[in-house]
């Protein structure tokens, strides 16, 4: 099991008397790209929230290296935390700094480097994203597809084991989508990052999805687990194939 | 002479009344949309209570434009007239109007309205609620001060880890950009508790202690409580707007992934530097408040500049400057931890940040008044 890096065991969740899901487990496994799916209101987002430690499950685990990372301690959490990147869908770069004090956040919080190494690995980071010279730009003078990245490069300033991303291409043009779909690619391979994403974009899935988990509303928990074209070809299951084998504009009007 | 009357607007469409095979048949023709809905409907209505059809076939084959809108109006037509009895057809109907009607979710239409978690309930319950809302709220507050407190004891211990650019932009927006209104606040302050004393005093002939009056006033309550409730509208509501703002923005969520504390990342620099700025705001506003004084001493009392300064500073003691200052330091304190911790009840939606941003104020308001009161009762005892 040395290939795991987070294993969820057994999570539920519950907001007051509405059980989300219940009981789901699986893992994620080193350098993979694993997509969540799964229609609107299934738990995905509040899945995303228990496994980068926001929220508490009701019941369950979410283990990283061995260890609970919400009953062993703040000691623990914090290293998990320092592990991952996460790319919320709103970007949630702090609007009262520049890209450059954003990122800057967890390099001077997290390392004795220099100033000058900082800078570096900023000016790096900024044009692995394609946004060299951006430095002093704020981030409401980006757009959404660069502030998503600006968001990625923040993410991956301590070049963490997991990269998290809700809603990856949620109000992205097609080309800006392909470009991000380009840059997590390149940076799973480059890197060997693992990446738990979630999306609704068929296209973005079959490109970029190694595995994929699809969780149901109905069913409150995991109702399939594959590579996104076995689970088009091979299941039997209709809320699936219905979910792969959708027409490319989704409806008539 | 002839006038040549525009129409106002040109038909866009015709309703043709005819008859075949026993049914009346209405030949629609031209464009039926949102823009015309109410015209047709009331024309259609008014042809079907004239003519009275016990079958009737609406022939869509010259309709060139039809949207959702007047879809639905034919179709709300339809069940009505079905309901009295009629038989109702839609025929010739066009690709794209068959697509139209298709997409009209009949189900939806007759769906009741599913009902909010959040149920409205009778007077006793809603007061029964909104105790236990109080009580949390105050839990939630209390919670908060013990968080900010440990964050305190941390930020004494780590100094470096305080964002410490933060504490002087704060205290550079709650101080200095807020020196005029407090010194305008203080100097009109001052200036009416001297017209207003002397009014009095002048009767029985104790113009004397008109600066005493202004300046005992100034400096024990009005400066502390003036610029108190002057930080809590400017800086306390400000804090909450920002905080509560980045809270929807998720941005609170990504400080705590990246594994920041947001209470010492966010609430310290601006409690700080609210603690730091307003003891100095309130010696400017006795300042001006006792300016105001003298200016109403000088010009109307016949005092000199050197007499009223004298009779001024005679009331004052140290101890009085020392409790003002206190009391400037608490109110900072609670503005600025009432200000922050509503920011940080935002749950989502910009219409959560102004109902925070509003209590924030009302809140850090009621609260300067509650210390100031309790203020008052223990110096006269510790004095
Ligand atoms: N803070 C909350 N309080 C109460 N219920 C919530 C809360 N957040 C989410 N829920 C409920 O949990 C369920 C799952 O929500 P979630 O946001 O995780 O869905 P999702 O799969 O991310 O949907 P989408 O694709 O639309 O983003 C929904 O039924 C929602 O009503
Ligand atoms: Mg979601």
């Amino acid at each position: 099991m040395d290939t795991d890096i987070i294993t969820v065991e057994n999570l539920t969740a519950r907001f007051g008397t509405n059980i989300v899901f219940e009981e789901v487990s699986f893992n994620v496994r080193k350098g993979e790209i694993l997509v969540i799916v799964g229609e609107s209101g299934c738990g995905k987002s509040t899945l995303l929230k228990m496994m980068i430690g926001l929220n508490r499950p009701v019941a369950g685990q979410i283990r990283f290296q061995g260890a609970d990372i919400f009953s062993s301690g703040e000691q623990i959490l914090g290293a998990y935390r320092k592990s991952i990147g996460v790319l919320f869908q709103s970007s949630a770069l702090l609007g009262s700094m520049t890209l450059r004090e954003n990122i800057e956040l967890p390099l001077g919080e997290y390392t004795d480097l220099s100033p000058e190494e900082i800078d570096r690995i900023i000016k790096m980071k900024l044009g692995m994203v394609n946004l060299a010279g951006y430095d002093h730009h704020y981030p409401s003078e980006l757009s959404g597809g660069m502030k998503k990245r600006a968001g990625i490069a923040r993410a991956m300033a301590l070049d963490p084991q997991v990269l998290f991303f809700d809603e990856l291409s949620a109000g992205l043009d097609p080309v800006t989508a392909v470009e991000l779909d380009d840059l997590i690619l390149k940076t799973n391979s480059a890197l060997g990052t693992s990446m738990v994403i979630v999306t609704h974009e068929l296209e973005s899935i079959y490109k970029i999805a190694h595995r994929v988990l699809m969780l149901d509303k109905q069913a409150r928990g995991i109702i399939a687990e594959g590579h996104p074209r076995e689970l088009k070809e091979r299941s039997t299951d209709p809320r699936v194939t219905n979910f792969f084998r959708r027409q490319k504009p989704e409806a008539s009007f | 002479m002839k006038v040549n009357m525009k129409a106002p607007y040109t038909k866009s469409y015709r309703v043709e009344v005819g008859s075949a095979e026993g049914r009346s048949v209405f030949g629609l023709s031209g464009d039926f949309s949102i823009s015309n809905l109410s015209a047709f409907t009331s024309e259609i209505d008014a042809r079907i209570r004239a003519i009275r059809p016990a079958f009737l076939t609406m022939d869509f084959s010259a309709i060139r434009y039809l949207d959702s809108a007047a879809a639905l109006a034919f179709l709300t037509i339809k069940k009505r007239e079905a309901q009295n009895g009629v038989d109702c057809a839609f025929v010739h109907l066009s690709n794209e109007a068959e697509r139209i009607f298709s997409v009209i979710p009949e189900a939806a239409l007759a769906q009741p309205p599913l009902k909010p978690q959040t149920e409205r309930h009778n007077v006793l319950i809603q007061i029964g609620q909104s105790s236990v809302h109080i009580a949390r709220d105050l839990m939630a507050f209390i919670t908060f001060i013990g968080e900010l407190i440990a964050a305190a004891v941390y930020t004494i211990r780590h100094p470096a880890s305080l964002r410490w650019k933060d504490v002087l932009f704060y205290m550079h927006r709650a101080g200095v950009d807020g020196l005029p209104i407090v010194a305008l606040i203080g100097l009109l302050t001052g200036l009416i508790i001297a017209f207003m004393s002397f009014l009095q005093l002048k009767q029985i002939g104790a113009n004397i202690y008109v600066p005493a009056l202004v300046s005992f006033a100034m400096v024990k309550e009005l400066g502390p409580l003036m610029t108190a409730i002057l930080v809590a509208g400017r800086s306390g509501s400000a804090y909450a707007a920002e905080i509560g703002t980045m809270v929807v923005n998720e941005e609170v969520d990504a400080l705590m992934t990246m594994g920041f504390n947001p209470i010492r990342f966010l609430a310290m620099p601006k409690v700080l530097a609210t603690i730091l700025v307003v003891p100095i705001l309130t010696i400017y506003s006795d300042f001006f408040g006792i300016l105001g004084g003298l200016i109403i001493g000088v010009t109307s009392l016949d005092l000199t500049v050197t007499t009223y300064v004298t009779q001024s500073v005679k009331t004052i003691k140290v101890f009085d400057v020392v409790t003002s200052l206190i009391k400037a330091s608490v109110f900072a304190a609670l503005i600025a931890a009432i200000g922050c911790q509503k920011g940080f009840q935002v749950r989502a939606g910009a219409q959560d940040v102004g109902k925070f941003t509003t209590s924030a104020v009302v809140t850090a308001i009621f609260m300067i008044v509650l210390t100031d009161s309790i203020f008052a009762i223990m110096f006269y005892y510790i004095k």
